[in-house]
């Protein structure tokens, strides 16, 4: 029995047998010169993990008593994970080195909170949800608050930390809400209590609300995002192209695997939820970006808004639905890691600028990276015939289908408005004042994730890579 | 030749690529030969789609040249023609190298610009000839980018705000219709637009927000798809975008803009609301074409107090655009026929209207019409050309300027004569502000001293207008050469409404085949 359980926690396993055993090679060795080496060494596990994962088809399990899920929504979750994160810290390199804080407890922490995030899309019950939660949210204040010398990076990390304890404070209230009056931890057991149709008694409402908050918290959807821009804007911009892309889709499937598989049969109460916290967060997004001027804090208000056109997806209760969550988060995954591959490189002088303006005719002095640049601001925009605008159509095809037309008008409404300031990016780099803002260099790594990701975003309109039949599989797995 | 109409639309891609590609350098020769090979793949884009009209067999009233192939999530890349697209696949490549031939004067990022516009070729040609829902609006909206960036980065002293209007203007329309696409999506399980424009959608009242909407789901449907085309066509009140975006345009993007992209509008009209949505066009059309009339007013009126050479041609647009929105939403044979008319004469009238201005403004800088006075004693072809367009645009029988806003006018008069009236006072107030402006900027004496040393059309800007000067008065004199190709379409189009409305023949009394 606990064998065949072990079996199925394997990758997981892996990678925090991994991630203690760098550590203790680190320590004793070499320190901070091992860096590279761990860095190297983790990519590698967490991008083979991620393949060994997509390559190895496996019905749906569950391990501990169906405390872990190992179905083909996680599976599909993980593998985007496992490589965002890789990717993500193998272009961290060259900013951490230049930055003289390349230790060789980043990539440890990146793989710890990998870890976090894999244990919370394949969460059966509300105590794993809440060990992977924490495991992912500690690594992730470590990370933010990695530059030690610096007043914003320690700023961030603290800010971070609170709120974020705050969160998980209430999402731990609204479990023990929620066991309560189920008397039961197991997402199946709470699911089996609930009845389709009958209305929810109402200290299991206010258990589904704290949940929600806490999780849209972590999802940084509006009106708890406010930690968002501060993080995104203090912490070393590595750690904020990390925040934008795994974790997200982590949290995103954490929701989705909270409501479907424990609250299935109250879709009638928690749709509204997420219906409003789409609506609120597709447009402060939208309109909270108009005014930023630097360029980590658009990207976090952009993230704002993209998480709220993601839950719209979930907001429609649909296997289409979970579908369109899927491939929008995927799709979003690639327009970031190609964007931060992108400001990483931001620099004059040897410091590192933020400042949008220093883009202006960009496209003169870099012609290349500044079109690809243009082709993902197109995308995230989501205008044809970049893929962002596919991730737009499955979510919003979802909604309405799910009678939610509201929800949609309301959404393409403020992609408008959102579209305003990813074309500023492009006025500044293709019609602004020349201002020789920015410096020549960009380390082939990045280059090829920047040129990658907009290649990706042009021709996968062409045919989006079967990106659709794998989160059509994962949905029909969530919902059985 | 099964992919007839894939080369024609990808052609231009591929030229646009290769150049991307190959082409390196900024020196001279290097921006010759990117103009040389631009101008070669949109002629030979020209030449190909000859294959087309040859083709092409008007008796038939379904699509031809039919290509379908899957594309993802159920949706497939169809293209084909019909009566009414085909006209403007080969209103766009016939165009395309006039356009290509205006950039010549063109001396910074030449490659881009010519990159740019041969990708605007290939999408506007795949607008008209979309078989599908999604296909359609990924290729209609994906034309915006080409625009903005031609806009910005080589348009004149305003341009980045003419820019951000023009993209976030249209965008903001069709983002609704995207809504109302997924809607008929789910409503009839299929995106393919042959099958769509025999599905019925529902018209039956519905109530929403505790408003009563008659026509029910084809109303809305039709006012998404409304907002859409009217923001593109453009209609009063919705065409402010316009002038500032033709002022700030370099010639040739004014001259793409005017002929080619406000064309999809009305083409919108014609393989959307109407077919698919009759009730509700038959509900709504007094609106719209109240709407048109006011345009066909107020924007002569407005153009007559122009000081800017473009901005005024840019209104006298708006007004041409009401008379084809006129006839659509007459619902009549000549109604649909004459707009369709109007609408290819409008691009050959008008984007030859915006050369002449583009001549002139080559050599003097300026578009002010208070700068310029007595060109004819220096420039007497080019005084004769714009007197030939300005007629044109006015609507002098023999000029195909005039079988449209003739037809449209009958057709407007048929269902309802006050509104045919009052559309008839703008082609009084056209010929005025047309002939006012041709007064003060050929006639008169050549007094300023800037304009003492002007030259005359050189033979590229005479090979440029002359095809566009042939195409008008050949319309002009024989228009059947357009109206054989789209009748038997638009006859199906007619009755197709009439059998959907059947309560509302007794307003469409008259469709008279020809």
């Amino acid at each position: 029995m606990i064998s065949s359980d072990l079996n199925i926690v394997l990758p997981e396993l892996i990678l925090a047998a991994f991630a203690m055993a760098a550590l203790m090679f680190a320590v004793y060795t070499k320190k901070d010169e091992t860096a590279p080496l761990v860095t190297w060494a983790t990519a590698g596990v967490m991008i083979v993990l991620g393949l060994w994962i997509a390559f190895t088809p496996m019905e749906n399990r569950t391990a501990f008593n169906g405390a872990f899920v190992d179905d083909g929504f996680s599976r599909f979750a993980k593998v985007i994970m496992l490589w965002a994160s890789a990717i993500m810290l193998l272009l961290s390199q060259d900013y951490l080195r230049r930055n003289d804080m390349f230790k060789f407890e980043y990539p440890i922490l990146i793989a710890l909170a990998t870890l976090g995030m894999m244990m919370m899309v394949s969460a059966g019950d509300l105590m794993s949800l809440y060990m992977g939660l924490e495991l992912q949210s500690l690594a992730l204040y470590v990370i933010a608050a990695f530059r030690r010398d610096s007043l914003k990076s320690t700023e961030a990390g603290l800010k971070y930390f609170v709120l974020g304890a705050l969160s998980s404070g209430m999402l731990l209230y609204g479990a023990s809400f929620v066991y309560g009056y189920t008397g039961t931890t197991n997402f199946a057991g709470i699911a089996s209590t609930i009845h389709s149709g009958a209305p929810l008694e109402l200290g299991l409402i206010f258990g589904l609300v704290f949940l929600c908050v806490g999780m849209a918290f972590k999802i940084s959807a509006a009106p708890f995002h406010m930690w968002t821009p501060d993080v995104y804007e203090g912490s070393p911009t590595p750690v904020t192209a990390f925040f934008a892309t795994a974790p997200k889709v982590a949290a995103a499937g954490l929701f989705a695997r909270v409501m479907f598989d424990a609250f299935d049969g109250a879709q009638a109460d928690w749709t509204q939820i997420v219906a409003f916290l789409s609506l609120v967060s597709m447009f402060l997004g939208a309109v909270a970006a108009i005014g930023q001027t630097n360029i980590k804090r658009l990207m976090a208000y952009s993230s704002i808004s993209h998480m709220g056109f993601a839950l719209m997806g979930l907001a429609a209760g649909t296997e289409e639905g979970v579908k369109a969550l899927l491939i929008y988060m995927a799709i979003y995954v690639v327009m970031n890691i190609g964007t931060f591959a992108f400001i990483l490189n931001m620099e004059k002088d040897g410091r590192a600028v933020t400042d949008i303006r220093s883009l202006g005719q960009y496209s003169k002095a870099a012609p290349g990276r500044a079109a690809a640049l243009a082709i993902l601001m197109f995308s995230l925009a989501g205008i044809p015939p970049m893929v962002g605008f596919i991730g737009k159509l499955y979510v919003l095809r979802a909604a309405v289908g799910a009678d939610m037309a509201w929800l949609a008008v309301a959404g393409v409404v403020a992609s408008v408005i959102g579209a305003f300031y990813y074309l500023r990016i492009i006025y500044y780099m293709y019609f602004g004042e020349d201002v020789d803002g920015l410096d020549g260099k960009m380390p082939g790594l990045h280059y090829v994730a920047l040129m990658g990701a907009a290649a990706i975003m042009l021709i996968g309109i062409i045919n989006p890579f079967g990106l659709e039949g794998y989160a059509a599989m994962a949905a029909q797995s969530l919902l059985k | 030749m099964d992919n007839l109409l894939s080369i024609v639309t990808f052609l231009p891609l591929l030229a646009a690529l290769i150049l991307a590609v190959f082409l390196r350098g900024t020196d001279e020769a290097a921006q010759r030969n990117a103009k040389i090979l631009a101008l070669v793949a949109s002629l030979a884009t020209f030449v190909i789609s000859i294959a087309i009209y040859t083709e092409f067999d008007p008796s038939n009233t379904g699509f031809q040249l039919v290509e379908e192939y899957d594309w993802f999530g159920g949706l497939k890349y169809k293209v084909g023609v019909d009566g009414i697209s085909v006209l403007f696949v080969l209103l766009t490549t016939f165009l395309m190298p006039i356009v290509i031939g205006a950039c010549w004067v063109v001396t910074d990022r030449v490659k881009e610009y010519m990159i740019l516009f041969l990708i605007l070729e290939t999408l506007m040609i795949a607008v008209f000839c979309a078989l599908d829902l999604v296909l359609f609006y990924v290729v209609f909206e994906a034309g915006l980018i080409p625009m903005f960036l031609i806009i910005g980065i080589w348009g004149g002293q305003n341009r980045v705000y003419a820019a951000f209007k023009f993209f976030l203007y249209t965008l903001f329309g069709s983002v609704l219709m995207l809504v109302a696409m997924l809607a008929m999506w789910w409503d009839a399980g299929t995106t393919d637009i042959p099958t769509l424009l025999n599905h019925q959608f529902s018209s039956d009242s519905i109530s929403v927000l505790g408003f009563q909407i008659f026509g029910g789901l084809q109303t809305l449907l039709f006012l998404a798809f409304f907002a859409s085309f009217a923001v593109k066509m453009p209609m009063w009140p919705v065409h402010t975008w316009l002038p500032d975006a033709h002022v700030q345009a370099p010639t040739a993007g004014s001259v793409v803009l005017a002929a080619i992209l406000l064309k999809m509008g009305g083409y919108g009209f014609l393989r959307f609301n109407l077919p698919m949505f009759p009730v509700a066009s038959d509900y709504l059309a007094t609106f719209v074409m109240t709407l048109s009339v006011i345009a066909i007013i107020y924007t002569s009126l407005v153009a007559l107090m122009q000081q800017d050479m473009k901005k005024l041609i840019a209104y006298s647009s708006v007004a041409h655009m009401g008379f084809v929105t006129m006839g659509i939403f007459a619902l009549n044979q000549q109604g649909l026929d004459g707009a369709i008319f109007q609408m290819i004469s409008h691009g050959f009238i008008s984007g030859a209207l915006f050369l002449s201005v583009g001549v002139i403004y080559d050599r003097m800088h300026t578009r002010e019409i208070d700068a310029y006075g007595g060109l004819v004693v220096r420039m007497p072809v080019y005084a004769m050309i714009f007197m030939f367009f300005t007629m044109a645009n006015v609507g002098l029988p023999g000029t195909s300027g005039f079988v449209g806003e003739f037809l449209t006018l009958s057709a407007a008069f048929q269902v309802n004569t006050w509104i045919a009236f009052l559309a008839t006072t703008g082609v009084i107030l056209s010929a005025g502000y047309a002939l006012w402006l041709y007064r003060r900027v050929v006639f008169g004496d050549l007094i300023k001293e800037s304009l003492k040393t002007i030259t005359d059309m050189n033979t590229r800007e005479r090979l440029m207008v002359a095809p566009l000067v042939v195409m008008t008065l050949v319309l002009g004199v024989y228009p059947a050469l357009v109206l054989d190709l789209i009748g038997p379409t638009v006859t199906n189009l007619v009755d197709h409404i009439q059998l959907a409305t059947p309560d509302a023949v007794s307003a469409v009394v008259t469709a008279p085949s020809h």
